[in-house]
């Protein structure tokens, strides 16, 4: 089972937009959409690093701002024509707060 | 002084379709006012794109959007409309029209009463659901058929396109032909086939060499039973086996009738007050069914009408199935004889089939299927006789192949000749939408509009974007298409409607013009953005989750995700206080690089996000505001010395560069937007290269547009020349407004410039006076807005915190 821990209120985040966590496995880009779903991926995107966390939102789709790639926020996954995937983590929104899962305070070699 | 009354002539029409609705707009246009005009329609409703029925069927299209005459139009000019009223009576003698309202007296009478279906007389063809293909009534009543059985009898034009109309809203379809193969009139049988193959595909079921016995059912229909005995369950059937033009009313009136109703090259019939035009007529013993000879007619009866001498001569045209997938082109005699040749091209693999009849080497007939794109230039050979024994052994290939031109796709469209017809259905040749796009007309709507090219049946949509691509430069081939994958609009029908429709909010414009996707895409919403500040300065709040990132942050976001923070030097002068300030902000946020710009800027790489805010309050302190270096917006004013220190300096270029960039800064414009102004001649600050640039000579001011200097190198042009500081400085603000309300998104103003023409942006900006007091003052509004530094706005204390991550989990597990 996901242990989550508290990384802050809902409205820390703009509707389609974005904020960093920073975690013991690198930055962690925390999204909330539109309709108020959040996401958690990592913060780099496969094809030259670039911060997906300053990308456009759009659906539950964010756009890479270096070269445009485009990651489905539920899987990961690259769109069209581009091959790559995001790592995903478990975030939810409970009562106005979200909840990252809380196994990315240790760092990656601990897990 | 005398009043004259001139009581007007009256003209009554009888029959509100394609060809009656381009005959009153020939009318009004030529002559407005000459006639008062009565139209009746016994459909409940005005002139509408009847050819346009099937992407209705098919849901491509509503109808609204067919519509060719609204309310609005018909009382711009007058039009007493008897819609739901049929005609049902003609008073020759009296000079009276009859329905069941009343009697409606004529100078002049027109009688466009069109066509009826053939229905064929078998048992059951009164039952409910037997439709007909020709209006919205049955377009509506097909519409609904989902999950049902549908039979359509006839497989020709009208009846396919029914077929594929209802396939393509879920209905289980039959087709069944009298004939060998489909469409016998205007195809071959090689071609019926690969046609009968692709209907197939998609789910069709085609039966040939089918007669009708009966169509089965009590209530309503039931089956279709033919005379081989089979039986096709239905739940709606669709004759489609033939028109035959309409002439009950002529007949009644004694008028001359063989078998359409008889009018003479001037389009009048036997009684001299009447005229007749479109599919009820029959002129030197041919009646017609395709729109452009109706067209024709259409501005033959105009002139008739106006006592202008004009004559009606058909012309041969060609044929080209609306169903979407099916890719077909039909022209001219294909038929078997004596004497005539054929040259065929078959690739089975790719489902291709070209073939071309000839007699005495000159082509008499095309047919070609699944590959139609060198349809118009057969076509054009074809009509102008032209002999093509030079060329035969490559004709079959098309344009491309005939003296070893590259294969560009474009390539088809560009050998043609300007007198090739491009639109058949309103004979526009490609020297006429060249025309309409060297007069300013660069989107597919406006092009419909001044030339009604692709405006009718717009199966030749294609042709007309690459005729406007060939004359625009190819810059902008695509631009006619949808603005990107979430809507068909393209970037100017959405300004248009954003204008028309007063939508104020992105999620309004994506509701009301129907987007495709939930939140737009990374293309669509920066675009959107744009339009509606530009639009509504005033109420409209920039959304800044629909800028890229460097718009957002304000600043340029570099390959490792730091970024670039250039402050503003007006005119590219600064002080040793200033670069005190910058040198200090350098070294106390350990900037890598710090670098001079072409723009005669300071710019200071690889700066962290979080010390963005830090280091903007740090330069605001000195006096310092954003540079805007990152912006569609204006970027920089650069300038040289002038004639304050350069002994050949003919004017104070560095002041007047200062004034520009006090008085536009902040403002946001399609694409960047860079100035140079030049003290004289030898330009220094490189003004023949920037979007707007500014040349002094000892006269006073050379204004110059559209120069570009990054991926395209080019040089401006000369927009205006003016003795006064002042008048420069207002022609330029001018020209910026309207570069900002009309160009599409990301295009500079060299692009715009291609596209609207220069002498258009003068007369707008330099002779209109009133206009440009009007831009100006448009501009200065919006800056009333936008003129303010976003780096004092995000630097405040409850700013600052956002741009930190919102939590640090590693100090978590240290703790």
């Amino acid at each position: 089972m996901t242990i989550f821990v508290d990384i802050g209120p809902l409205d820390a985040i703009p509707r389609q937009g974005a904020r960093v966590v920073k975690t013991g496995q690198g930055c962690v880009a925390v999204f909330r959409t539109m309709d108020d779903q959040v996401f958690a991926l990592e913060d780099r995107c496969p094809h030259k690093g670039g911060p997906l966390s300053e990308g456009i939102v759009h659906g539950t789709l964010v756009t890479c701002p270096l070269h445009n790639w485009v990651f489905d926020m539920n899987s990961g996954a690259a769109q069209g024509a581009d091959e790559g995937h995001v790592r995903t983590y478990p975030a939810k929104l409970q009562g106005g707060r979200i909840l990252l899962d809380a196994t990315l305070i240790r760092a990656r070699s601990a897990a | 002084m005398s009043t004259t009354v001139i009581s007007r002539k009256k003209l009554v029409v009888i029959g509100a379709g394609m060809a009656s609705g381009r005959l009153l707009e020939q009318l009004f246009e030529a002559a407005p006012g000459a006639y008062d005009v009565t139209l009746f329609n016994a459909e409940p409703r005005g002139n509408y794109n009847r050819l346009m029925l099937s992407p209705v069927l098919s849901g491509e299209k509503t109808y609204e959007q067919i519509v060719t005459h609204d309310d609005t139009w018909y009382t711009a000019h007058h039009v007493d409309c008897r819609f739901a009223e049929p005609v049902t009576r003609i008073d020759r003698k009296n000079r009276v029209v009859y329905s069941n309202s009343g009697g409606a007296p004529y100078d002049a009478l027109v009688i466009a009463t069109g066509s009826a279906p053939f229905i064929i007389p078998v048992p059951g063809k009164d039952l409910p659901g037997v439709v007909t293909y020709r209006d919205l009534e049955d377009t509506q009543a097909m519409m609904d058929t989902a999950g049902k059985d549908a039979v359509v009898i006839g497989g020709g034009l009208l009846g396919l396109e029914a077929a594929a109309g209802m396939a393509a809203r879920g209905a289980r379809v039959t087709v069944i032909h009298l004939m060998g193969h489909l469409m016998e009139r205007q195809l071959d049988p090689a071609a019926g086939y690969l046609l009968q193959k692709d209907l197939e595909k998609r789910g069709i079921t085609v039966h040939c060499k089918g007669a009708t016995k009966a169509i089965l059912g009590n209530d309503r229909v039931e089956a279709v039973l033919l005379e081989d005995g089979t039986v096709y369950p239905a739940d709606l059937v669709c004759m489609a086996v033939g028109i035959r033009p309409e002439v009950r009313l002529a007949n009644d009136a004694h008028l001359e009738v063989e078998r359409g109703i008889v009018v003479d090259d001037a389009l009048r019939t036997s009684d001299p007050h009447v005229f007749a035009l479109g599919e009820c007529v029959e002129h030197r013993g041919q009646v017609f069914g395709l729109v452009a000879p109706l067209y024709d007619q259409a501005k033959v009866l105009a002139k008739t009408l106006l006592d202008q001498p004009a004559v009606f001569a058909p012309v041969q045209t060609a044929t080209k199935l609306k169903v979407t997938g099916c890719d077909l082109y039909s022209a001219g005699d294909f038929a078997d004889a004596p004497g005539r040749e054929d040259i065929v091209f078959r690739d089975p693999g790719r489902g291709i089939y070209k073939r071309l009849v000839l007699e005495d080497n000159r082509i008499i007939g095309v047919v070609m299927y699944g590959d139609t794109n060198d349809g118009a230039w057969f076509h054009g050979l074809m009509k102008d006789a032209t002999d093509i024994g030079p060329m035969r052994d490559t004709l079959i290939f098309g344009p491309a192949f005939q003296g070893g031109a590259a294969p560009d796709p474009m390539a088809a469209v560009a050998v043609l000749p300007p007198e090739a017809e491009i639109c058949g259905c309103n004979g526009v040749s490609k020297g006429t939408i060249m025309d309409a796009v060297a007069g300013g007309a660069c989107t597919l709507d406006a092009v419909r509009a001044c030339t009604k090219a692709s405006a009718s049946c717009g199966s030749c949509t294609g042709l007309v974007q690459q005729v406007m691509a060939l004359t625009l430069g190819g810059a902008v081939a695509d631009a006619p298409a949808g603005m990107c994958k979430c809507t068909d609009h393209s970037h100017e029908d959405v300004r248009r409607l954003i204008r028309s429709m007063g939508l104020k909010s992105i999620p309004a414009v994506m509701q009301e013009l129907g987007w495709k996707s939930v939140g737009g895409c990374h293309s669509c919403r920066p675009a959107l953005n744009y339009y509606l500040l530009a639009e509504y300065p005033l109420d409209y709040q920039d959304d800044r989750q629909s800028r890229f990132v460097n718009e957002r942050n304000h600043a340029n976001i570099q390959k490792d995700g730091t970024y670039s923070v250039v402050p503003r030097m007006w005119g590219g002068v600064t002080t040793p206080a200033e670069l005190r300030a910058i040198a200090d902000a350098a070294e106390k946020y350990d900037v890598p690089m710090v670098k001079v710009t072409g723009g005669q800027r300071i710019d200071l790489l690889g700066v962290r996000k979080e010390d963005l805010p830090h280091m903007w309050a740090d330069l605001n302190a000195a006096g310092m505001v954003s540079g805007a270096a990152y912006s569609k917006g204006l970027r920089t004013v650069k300038t040289c010395v002038g004639k304050e220190f350069c002994r050949v300096g003919t004017q104070d270029s560095t002041g007047l560069g200062i004034r520009l960039e006090k008085l536009m800064w902040g403002s946001w414009t399609p694409h960047k937007l860079k100035l140079g102004v030049s003290g004289c001649p030898r330009n220094c600050a490189e003004a023949t290269c920037k979007d707007i640039g500014v040349v002094c000579v000892d006269s006073g001011y050379n204004i110059v547009i559209g120069g570009a200097a990054g991926m395209e190198v080019r040089e401006t042009e000369h927009l205006a020349s003016t003795p006064s500081e002042d008048e420069a400085i207002r022609i330029i603000l001018a020209v910026t407004q309207l570069y900002r309300e009309n160009a599409r998104y990301l295009d500079r103003i060299w692009k715009w410039m291609g596209k609207v023409g220069l002498d258009w942006i003068r007369a707008q900006v330099v002779d209109d006076l009133e206009n440009r007091r009007a831009l100006v003052e448009r501009f200065e509004i919006s800056q009333s807005v936008y003129r303010r530094d976003p780096w004092a706005d995000l630097s405040t204390p409850s700013e600052t915190p956002k741009w930190a991550p919102l939590a640090d989990l590693t100090l978590e597990a240290a703790e």
